[in-house]
C-alpha cells in the first residue's frame, strides 16, 4: 500500500470515539489523523502504544496497529517493540497520570536511552478517567475531589524532566492550536531519536480552561512564544517583544523600547548542547513570561536501537554467525565410553 | 562407625597416580565422599570448590554441588555472615544430591568452622587454616576459646595445617603484595584436597593459565601455591592416612560438560530460539540468584539473542512483551520479589494473549528474604498470583540440566498456546553444577512460528480449534491492522467489550486454553511400582533427596515409589489416577505446602506435607525420616 495516496479516512478506526464532547483529544486525534498519511510512512508499520487514561484510548481510534496496555508502562512495551523491530514507526501515548506519575521511571529511562520512539504526552493536569483527582502536573493548592483543603504537591514540569532525562528532542504544543500541533509532530516523526511533545489539552470536565489564559486564539500572539530554530525569540500581535538572558535569567523586553534593539533579543539554538538556555525556556510560564511552545531541543546522539543492533552485528562480524554445538560444549568437556 | 569408614571398601597398595608423588603408600577407596570448602567470602572458597568439581567431573566420576554464599558481597572479614561455603559430592556411582553432610570440611578461619562443624559427620576430617585464627578473629566469629585448643574437636580428625604461612612460603621472591599472596591460599587448600583424593592438578593447571594470561605473576604465584598444597600433602607424614580414591562413574555414553542450572536455562534459551529460526529478546533487572542468566545471554548476541537490561522489573516485562507482539520471542527472568512486580504486566499478556516466558529462580522470602539462599515459595504466585482469573502455564525443571530442555518447552508452549509460560528454578538449581550429557542438536525438536499474514476474514481473537490460540499477527503486515489491549476482548473479534456473557465466556476460554495444554504434556512417570503404600510426590529441586531416599528404602524392599512433577499447571493427565493407588502421599517441598494444596484441592487426596524453610535443600535423611513415619 503505497502511503502518498493514503487519506485521513484511512487512519480514521471503526470504532466509535467515546471520549467526553469538546474534549481536547478530539482535535489531537484529529491533528494526527490528518498528518498522519502526508509522513511517509506505510499505514501498517505506524504502531500507536498507549498506557491507562483517557489519552490512552487514541490507539482504538487510529486504524494502525495498536496496543492499549497497562497503567504507565506503554514506552516498556514501545521499547521492546522498537529493539526488536527497527522497521516500524513506534508511537506512545501517554498523558500526566500515566507518563509522569505512575509510569514516571519508564518516562526517566526510555528518554536518556534515546530509542527511535515517539512520545506524545496529552497533559491536562488532571486526572480524567478516575473522574477528577489532581495530577503530578496540577498547580499546589489545587481543590479536587481528592485535595478538598487544595492538593499540597508541587507539580513536575514535564519538559525540565525531559531535558534532565537527556532527551533528544523535546517539544510542545496545544491541543486547539492544530496547525502547529501538526508541524510539532511532523518535526517529531522525522528525528532520529526519542522525540518527547508535551501536549497541552483541555479536560472540560474536571480542568476545564486549564490553558485557556494563552491557548486561546485571540490571546495566543500576546501569550504565546513559538520557539522557531534560528529565529529571535519573539512574540506580540507586531512581534515587537523578545526574550533575553539578563543576569542568568529570562526577560521579557521591548524591541525599540529603552534602546533595545532586534539584536538583543535571544536566538533560539534548538541544537545547542548547552542545557541552561532549554531549561530557562521549559520554566517560563504564564502569566510572568509568554508559554513557549514549538521545538526545543533537537540534538543528535545515536539510537538505542541502533547501538544494540550494531553489538549484535560486531559480534557476528568477529565471530560469525553462533555455532550451537560449540555453545553447548563450552570449555571444558570429557567423553564418557 | 564413621560414615567415612564405612564406605571404605578396600585398601590397596599400588603405584599411584598423579604428579610424581612417592608410590610408596597406601590409597583406600571410596564410592562416594562430600567435602565442603568453607572460608571468608574474600577466601576464594567458590572458586576452590568449582575446580575441585571440574577435576572430579573430568576424571569421570558423578559431582553435584551446593554452593552457599552469603548476600552481602563482602561482609566484614572474619565475621558469621561473611562466610562463604561450597559443598561438592563426588562419586563412583549416580548421585542426586549434593550430600546431606561432609565428609570433609575444609575451614579458613573461625567463623567458618562455627558455621558448619555441625554438618561435618560425626569422625568427619576436618582440615583447619591455623593462620586464621588469630585473637581477633576467634573474637569475630564469639569464640570465647580457640576450638584448637578446647578439645571441642576431639571426635573429628583434625589437621591443622597453617595455609596462609605455607602459601607465603611458596611465594617469597615473588615480587607480590602480602595481600595479593594472601588471596592464593585457597589454591594451596585446593592442592592439598586434590592430593587427598589423588587428583591431577591438570585440568586447574590450565584453568590458571587462561583466567590469569593478563597477569603472569598472579598466575605464576596461584600455580605454585597450588603445588605447595599438593606437595605438601604429599611429604606430611600424617596425611598418608587420608589418601584417597573414588573411581569414575558409570554414566551413559556420550559427551560431558558441568552446567549450572542458570547455564543450562541460558543455553536452552538460545537454542529454543534457533529451533524456532526466531530472536530471542532477553529483558530483566538484575537480581539474586537470576542474574547470571542474564550474563550468559549477554554473551549469545552472535546466536539472535538480544538482551536488555531494563531499569526496573517491569520494564523488563514490558520490554519483553513488546518483543513478541513484534513477533520475536520475549523472555523475561527474575526471583520471587521482581516476579511480584511483573504481575500486572503477566496478565497483561494473559488478555492479550501473546508469548512470552517468564523465569523465577526462586529464593527464600517474603520480600526481601533470603537473597542467596533456596526454596520453593512461589509455587501458588506463579499459578494464582495474579488479579482475577488469570491462568498461565507453569514448568519446574528437576536438575541444573533439566532447565535447558524446559526453557526449550518453555518457548514452545508459549509459542504453541500464545500465552505466558511460567519457569520455576531456584537457588540451588541455578548455581548448582551437575555433569550434563550434550545433547546432539539434530535431536532436539524443532518449531514453528506461525505468522496470520492473510487478510481475508481476519479476526484477532479467532482461535485454532486445537489448541484454541489466537493468531501471532505481526505489527507491518498490511491489511491487518487492529489494536489489542488489556480491556476485555469481545470473543472472535477482539473489540473491546463489557457485555458479561462475553466477560464469562472469554474467563472460561482463556482457562480452558490453558487446561487444553494437558494434551503436549507427557504423562508423568513413576520411580518405583505403580502401586503400594507410599508415594512421595515432588517437583523442582528436591528432585535428588526424593530419588536417592526413595532408591534407598526400595533396595531395603520397602513399597515406595516417587513421582516428579515437571508439569505443574496443567497438571499430566494420569496425576490424580496415580495418587489414588497408593495408601499414603507424602510431599517433600520447600515450603510450608503449597503442591500438597493444590494435589489436595485437584484430586481430593490426603496428602501430607514434609516441609522445610530454612533456605537450605531437603536432606535425604529428612525425606527417608518422613517416608519411615508413614510406613
Amino acid at each position: 500500500m503505497a502511503s502518498t495516496t493514503l487519506t485521513r479516512k484511512d487512519f480514521a478506526s471503526d470504532q466509535e470515539v467515546r471520549w467526553c464532547p469538546g474534549c481536547g483529544d478530539y482535535a489531537i486525534l484529529a491533528s494526527m489523523q490528518r498528518l498522519a498519511p502526508s509522513l511517509g510512512i506505510a499505514k501498517e508499520k505506524f504502531v500507536f502504544i498507549s498506557g491507562i487514561g483517557c489519552s490512552s484510548r487514541f490507539p482504538y481510534y487510529m486504524n494502525t496497529y495498536g496496543f492499549h496496555t497497562i497503567h504507565g508502562r506503554a514506552m516498556t512495551i514501545a521499547t521492546g517493540l522498537k529493539c526488536t523491530r527497527p522497521d516500524l514507526s513506534v508511537w506512545v501515548i501517554t498523558g500526566d497520570g500515566d507518563g509522569l506519575s505512575i509510569g514516571g521511571n519508564h518516562f526517566i529511562h526510555t528518554l536518556r536511552r534515546n530509542l527511535d520512539i515517539n512520545i506524545l504526552l496529552f497533559n491536562n493536569r488532571i486526572y480524567g478517567l478516575t473522574k477528577g483527582q489532581y495530577s503530578p502536573t496540577s498547580e499546589q493548592g489545587k481543590k479536587t475531589k481528592s485535595t478538598p483543603m487544595g492538593s499540597i504537591d508541587y507539580p513536575v514540569n514535564a519538559l525540565s524532566l525531559a531535558l534532565a532525562s537527556e532527551a533528544t528532542f523535546i517539544a510542545r504544543s496545544i491541543d486547539v492550536y492544530s496547525n502547529h500541533l501538526q508541524e510539532v509532530i511532523r518535526q517529531a516523526a522525522a528525528h532520529r531519536g526519542v522525540s518527547f511533545v508535551e501536549i497541552y489539552q483541555n479536560c472540560n470536565i474536571f480542568n476545564d480552561g486549564a490553558f485557556s489564559a494563552f491557548s486561546e486564539r485571540d490571546v495566543r500572539n500576546e501569550r504565546l512564544l513559538e520557539l522557531e530554530d534560528g529565529r529571535p525569540m519573539l512574540f506580540g500581535k507586531e512581534k515587537r517583544e523578545g526574550i533575553r538572558i539578563q543576569g542568568g535569567k529570562p526577560e521579557v523586553i521591548k524591541v525599540g523600547q529603552a534602546g533595545v534593539r532586534e539584536q538583543d533579543v535571544l536566538v533560539h539554538d534548538a541544537a545547542t548542547a548547552n542545557m541552561t538556555i532549554p531549561f530557562l525556556l521549559s520554566r517560563m510560564d504564564y502569566p510572568d513570561f509568554p508559554v513557549p511552545i514549538g521545538v526545543f531541543r533537537r540534538v543528535e546522539r545515536p539510537t538505542y536501537d541502533e547501538l544494540l543492533q550494531g553489538q549484535i552485528n560486531t559480534v557476528k562480524k568477529q565471530k560469525g554467525a553462533g555455532d550451537i554445538v560449540k555453545l553447548l560444549k563450552g570449555s571444558q568437556t570429557w567423553e564418557v565410553h | 562407625m564413621a560414615e567415612l569408614l564405612q564406605k571404605q571398601r578396600k585398601t590397596k597398595s599400588k603405584p599411584r597416580r598423579g604428579n610424581g608423588s612417592k608410590n610408596s603408600r597406601s590409597i583406600q577407596e571410596l564410592d562416594s565422599v562430600t567435602v565442603r570448602f568453607a572460608g571468608d567470602s574474600g577466601d576464594g572458597m567458590q572458586l576452590a570448590g568449582s575446580q575441585f568439581t571440574q577435576t572430579a567431573a573430568i576424571i569421570g566420576n558423578d559431582v553435584a554441588t551446593l554452593p552457599d554464599f552469603p548476600a552481602e558481597i563482602r561482609a566484614p572479614a572474619g565475621s558469621l555472615p561473611g562466610v562463604s561455603a561450597f559443598q561438592v559430592h563426588f562419586s563412583d556411582h549416580d548421585i542426586h544430591t549434593a550430600g546431606d553432610c561432609a565428609d570433609v570440611l575444609v575451614a579458613m578461619n573461625p567463623a567458618a568452622l562455627k558455621m558448619h562443624i555441625g554438618d561435618l559427620e560425626g569422625d568427619g576430617i576436618l582440615i583447619v587454616n591455623t593462620d586464621g585464627f588469630s585473637e581477633n578473629n576467634l573474637r569475630k566469629a564469639g569464640c570465647s576459646t580457640n576450638p584448637l585448643e578446647d578439645g571441642s574437636l576431639e571426635s573429628y580428625r583434625c589437621f591443622e595445617v597453617p595455609v596462609t604461612k605455607l602459601t607465603h612460603e611458596a611465594l617469597q621472591d615473588l615480587s607480590l603484595t602480602k595481600k595479593e599472596k594472601d588471596r592464593c591460599k585457597n589454591f594451596f587448600a585446593l592442592g592439598l584436597t586434590l592430593w587427598m583424593f589423588d587428583r591431577t592438578l591438570d585440568s586447574t593447571l590450565r584453568w590458571i593459565d587462561q583466567k590469569f594470561t593478563a597477569m603472569p605473576e598472579m598466575a605464576e604465584a596461584n600455580r605454585r601455591a597450588l603445588k605447595a598444597g599438593y606437595f605438601f600433602g604429599d611429604t606430611t607424614e600424617a596425611f598418608a592416612s587420608i589418601h584417597y580414591r573414588v573411581a569414575e562413574a558409570t554414566l551413559p555414553k556420550g559427551l560431558y560438560r558441568q552446567v549450572t542450572g542458570n547455564q543450562a536455562m541460558a543455553m536452552g534459551l538460545a537454542v529454543g530460539a534457533h529451533l524456532a529460526k526466531k530472536q530471542l529478546f532477553y529483558a530483566s533487572y538484575p537480581i539474586t540468584p537470576a542474574s547470571d542468566i542474564l550474563h550468559e545471554m549477554a554473551r549469545y548476541k552472535n546466536y539472535n539473542v538480544a538482551t536488555f537490561q531494563a531499569e526496573d522489573e517491569i520494564a523488563a516485562i514490558g520490554a519483553a512483551i513488546g518483543a513478541s507482539f513484534g513477533g520475536h520471542l520475549g523472555v523475561t527472568a527474575s526471583s520471587g520479589p521482581g516476579i511480584a512486580l511483573k504481575t500486572e504486566a503477566i496478565n497483561l499478556a494473559v488478555m492479550v494473549e501473546l508469548p512470552v516466558v517468564i523465569i523465577d529462580v526462586q529464593r527464600g522470602g517474603p520480600s526481601t528474604g533470603l537473597p542467596t539462599k533456596t526454596e520453593q515459595g512461589d509455587l501458588l504466585q506463579a499459578i494464582h498470583g495474579r488479579n482475577s482469573e488469570s491462568p498461565v502455564a507453569v514448568l519446574a525443571p528437576a536438575t541444573p540440566g533439566e532447565c535447558f530442555e524446559y526453557a526449550i518447552t518453555a518457548l514452545r508452549l508459549a509459542v504453541k498456546y500464545m500465552t505466558p509460560v511460567f519457569l520455576l528454578s531456584d537457588g540451588s538449581l541455578a548455581n548448582g553444577a551437575e555433569p550434563w550429557r550434550i545433547p546432539s542438536f539434530d535431536d532436539l525438536p524443532k518449531f514453528d512460528c506461525h505468522h496470520l499474514v492473510d487478510a481475508k476474514d481476519f479476526q484477532p481473537y479467532r482461535r485454532d480449534k486445537t489448541t484454541l490460540a489466537r493468531p501471532w499477527v505481526l505489527p507491518g503486515t498490511p491489511g491487518l491492522e487492529h489494536t489489542i489491549g488489556g480491556l476485555e476482548k469481545e470473543d472472535v473479534t477482539g473489540a473491546v467489550s463489557y457485555d458479561p456473557r462475553n466477560h464469562e465466556a472469554m474467563c472460561r476460554l482463556r482457562a480452558q486454553k490453558i487446561a487444553g495444554m494437558v494434551q503436549d504434556i507427557p504423562d508423568v512417570a513413576l520411580f518405583g511400582a505403580n502401586s503400594g503404600k507410599v508415594l512421595v510426590v515432588g517437583w523442582g529441586s528436591t528432585y535428588g533427596a526424593i530419588t536417592t531416599a526413595v532408591e534407598k528404602q526400595q533396595a531395603a524392599g520397602k513399597s515406595v515409589s516417587s513421582m516428579h512433577l515437571r508439569y505443574l499447571n496443567p497438571l499430566p493427565a494420569n496425576t490424580g489416577s496415580l495418587l489414588k493407588n497408593f495408601e499414603k502421599v507424602l510431599v517433600p517441598e520447600l515450603n510450608l505446602g503449597q503442591l500438597r494444596s493444590i494435589l489436595r484441592d485437584q484430586y481430593l487426596v490426603d496428602a501430607v506435607g514434609l516441609n522445610k524453610v530454612r533456605g537450605q535443600p531437603l536432606t535425604v535423611a529428612e525425606v527417608t525420616q518422613a517416608i519411615e513415619g508413614l510406613l
